[in-house]
């Protein structure tokens, strides 16, 4: 089998407070392999975000490594990671976080124009993205003009634009009705399945975990739990 | 990669029209103001280097001595000592390209039923080559009117004016001081003199004239002045020495005595009053640069603003894989955007203003392209400056605090 996409050894992160340094998380050892759809636990406090944040090289370790698809994150300059958030990981958030003032096709192209694709280019691939996901129709409205779970589809869009091997969602449901999430999830799970994109999705629904195929739990920074999905699994902790 | 992050700007200044337009406001008033001063400045410069030019080039007055008489002190000038002689035995210096006695008198001069009081100057036709002063109509006397002492009369422009309006003055009899006086030619109009005087309203008339038959004196051949031109601006000190040793022997002065005479060099006066102008216009020069400051300041304040209130577009950009240098060129770029359309319209603006200066209270101003383009220039740097700190803070921002900046 390959190499797993994402590997973590020893992984802690420390936050520097008035009070001395807190730690959010301690030796955190994790793979994940491509192709995995992977949810992650955990009551508020347990160091889920802080772990999500560097997964998408948003934040860097205290100590420990992170290696993802073969290169040790540490090492990398801003640069590098800025490359790496724009070509491997695509990020959806829980406030959608789509740019108020730009079109919907803007939006979606956004990854391509800071990769240098040719305006026609992004265009093309941008409208192709939102046909996938049910919203060319409305392609040049503004985020505001179309619902919360619309929004977070063109935010899905968004994440695929350049094709990433990984994609990180953060309480993508968050913000939405129970119906709309289901929607949305559909719509995860589809990327999962059909385009071999691996998926690490925060969420505290255990309706929502149940769409992935592995869970993690964090508890004051440390993994309590890696393995199925399962009810009695779900049930036995608060989320 | 700088055309679509063009447009990312101008859509970004397009969403807060007002505040993008105050920002270039201050610019445009910096500009403008920098624009109108140097054209003002320039202006003011223009004008006095032309007075200077109709004055003539290395010019020297040489002034009679003082004299006492019982006791009060007369001023330079007073004392007889200068004659059409010591003129002469000056135009014999090498160094001395052209000179004239002058011998100054206030008269009334009638023509008909008009008359007209001004100054009568006697000399000799070199003095229009000293000054540099050509002749409108009809001819100047000639030396030997001079050595006749003949009754003929050049009028300035604006004593023929005034005493003939549209007629011609040339051929026809002008009294002065009782004396008729055949009017030879009109000058070509000179214009006001660094001191404001008008250099037109004059009459020439032979020296000897003047000394015998006008104003008449007691010391016969006695001037009040000479005006002698240097034969180059280099050698106007060779020239003023030399004059000064041949005064001084004319007058059979010994030596440890003063000068009965002064010698005046007009050029460094010129140049001083040059030099004023100079100063004033870079002084208001000076002062439209605050303006323009503040200008930058006040974008480095929108940016910084506009910065803050982005905080979270700038971490969503961040997320997706901006990097640091595409965040800064993007409020950069805004900061160029507003200062380089502030510096257009401030442009417009103060070559507006300015000619609407000379048009409507007539302030000379002279408009050159290396002031527009300098401010211009400068004002686009301002902008730059001022925007690059902002674009870097927006370019350091970590990308989770952003991300989480509400």
């Amino acid at each position: 089998m390959d190499a797993p996409l994402i590997r973590t050894e020893r992984l802690c992160k420390e936050y520097d407070t008035a009070a001395g340094p807190v730690p959010v998380l301690r030796d955190v050892d994790l793979s994940i392999g491509r192709g995995e759809f992977v949810a992650i636990m955990g009551p508020s406090g347990s160091g889920k975000s802080t772990f999500m944040n560097i997964l998408g090289c948003l934040d860097l370790p205290t100590s420990g490594s992170y290696i993802l698809d073969g290169r040790d994150v540490s090492t990398l300059d801003s640069d590098a990671l800025a490359a790496l958030r724009n070509r491997v990981i695509g990020f959806v958030f829980q406030g959608y976080n789509l740019l108020p003032r730009a079109t919907l096709v803007d939006n979606v192209g956004l990854p391509l124009l800071y990769r240098g694709v040719p305006k026609s280019e992004r265009e093309r691939r941008a409208l192709e993205l939102l046909e996938q996901v049910g919203l060319a129709r409305y392609a040049h409205y503004v985020p505001n003009q179309i619902s919360g779970g619309e929004q977070q589809r063109v935010a899905i869009a968004r994440a695929l634009a350049n094709r990433p091997q990984l994609v990180l969602a953060d309480e993508p449901t968050g913000n939405l009705d129970t119906q709309t999430s289901h929607e949305v999830m559909r719509e995860v799970v589809r990327l999962n399945a059909e385009e071999r994109i691996t998926i690490v999705l925060v969420t505290h629904e255990p309706d929502i975990a149940t769409y992935a195929r592995r869970l993690v739990r964090f508890v004051d920074g440390r993994i309590t739990h890696d393995g199925g999905v399962s009810a009695e699994v779900l049930e036995t902790a608060p989320a | 990669m700088i055309a679509p992050m063009f447009q990312e700007a101008w859509h970004a200044m397009g969403a807060n029209r007002l505040r993008s337009f105050l920002t270039m406001l201050g610019m445009m008033i910096g500009v403008a103001a920098v624009i109108m001063m140097l054209a003002i400045g320039q202006g003011a410069q223009f004008a006095v280097d032309q007075s200077i030019a109709s004055m003539g080039s290395n010019l020297f007055i040489i002034l009679s001595g003082s004299t006492t008489s019982g006791g009060i002190r007369m001023g330079m000038g007073a004392a007889p000592t200068l004659t059409t002689g010591d003129a002469e035995a000056i135009g014999e210096l090498s160094s001395i390209a052209a000179v004239a006695p002058i011998a100054p008198g206030t008269a009334q001069i009638i023509y008909g039923s008009n008359n007209w009081s001004t100054m009568v100057a006697g000399t000799t036709p070199a003095y229009l080559e000293v000054r540099d002063w050509s002749v409108a109509s009809g001819a100047p006397f000639s030396e030997s009117d001079v050595r006749s002492a003949t009754r003929v009369a050049l009028l300035g422009k604006t004593v023929a004016d005034n005493l003939f309006g549209d007629a011609d003055p040339v051929g026809k009899t002008v009294r002065i001081k009782q004396s008729p006086f055949l009017v030879v030619g009109v000058l070509a109009a000179k214009g006001q003199s660094l001191d404001g005087r008008d250099q037109d309203d004059t009459v020439f008339i032979p020296v000897t004239a003047a000394q015998t038959r006008v104003f008449g004196t007691a010391f016969p051949g006695s001037v009040r002045f000479i005006v002698a031109q240097a034969a180059s601006a280099a050698a106007m000190p060779a020239a003023e020495r030399d004059m000064t040793q041949l005064l001084r022997q004319r007058h059979h002065l010994p030596e440890r005595t003063d000068n009965d005479f002064d010698i005046r060099n007009l050029t460094a006066l010129a140049n001083a009053a040059a030099q004023t102008t100079r100063v004033m216009s870079i002084m208001l020069g000076a002062i439209a640069s605050v303006s323009l400051l503040v200008g930058g300041i006040g974008i480095m304040n929108i940016m910084l603003v506009s910065v803050t209130e982005r905080t979270r577009e700038i971490g969503i950009r961040v997320a997706i894989g901006a990097r640091q240098r595409d965040i800064r060129l993007q409020f950069l770029l805004e900061a160029i955007i507003i200062s380089l359309i502030g510096c257009l319209v401030g442009v417009i603006l103060g070559v507006g203003a300015a000619l609407g200066a000379n048009l409507a209270a007539g302030t000379p101003v002279v408009i050159t392209g290396a002031a527009v383009l300098l401010a211009f220039v400068v004002a686009a740097g301002v902008g730059v400056f001022f925007g690059f700190y902002p674009a870097n803070k927006a370019a350091r921002l970590k990308p989770i605090e952003a991300l989480r900046y509400q």
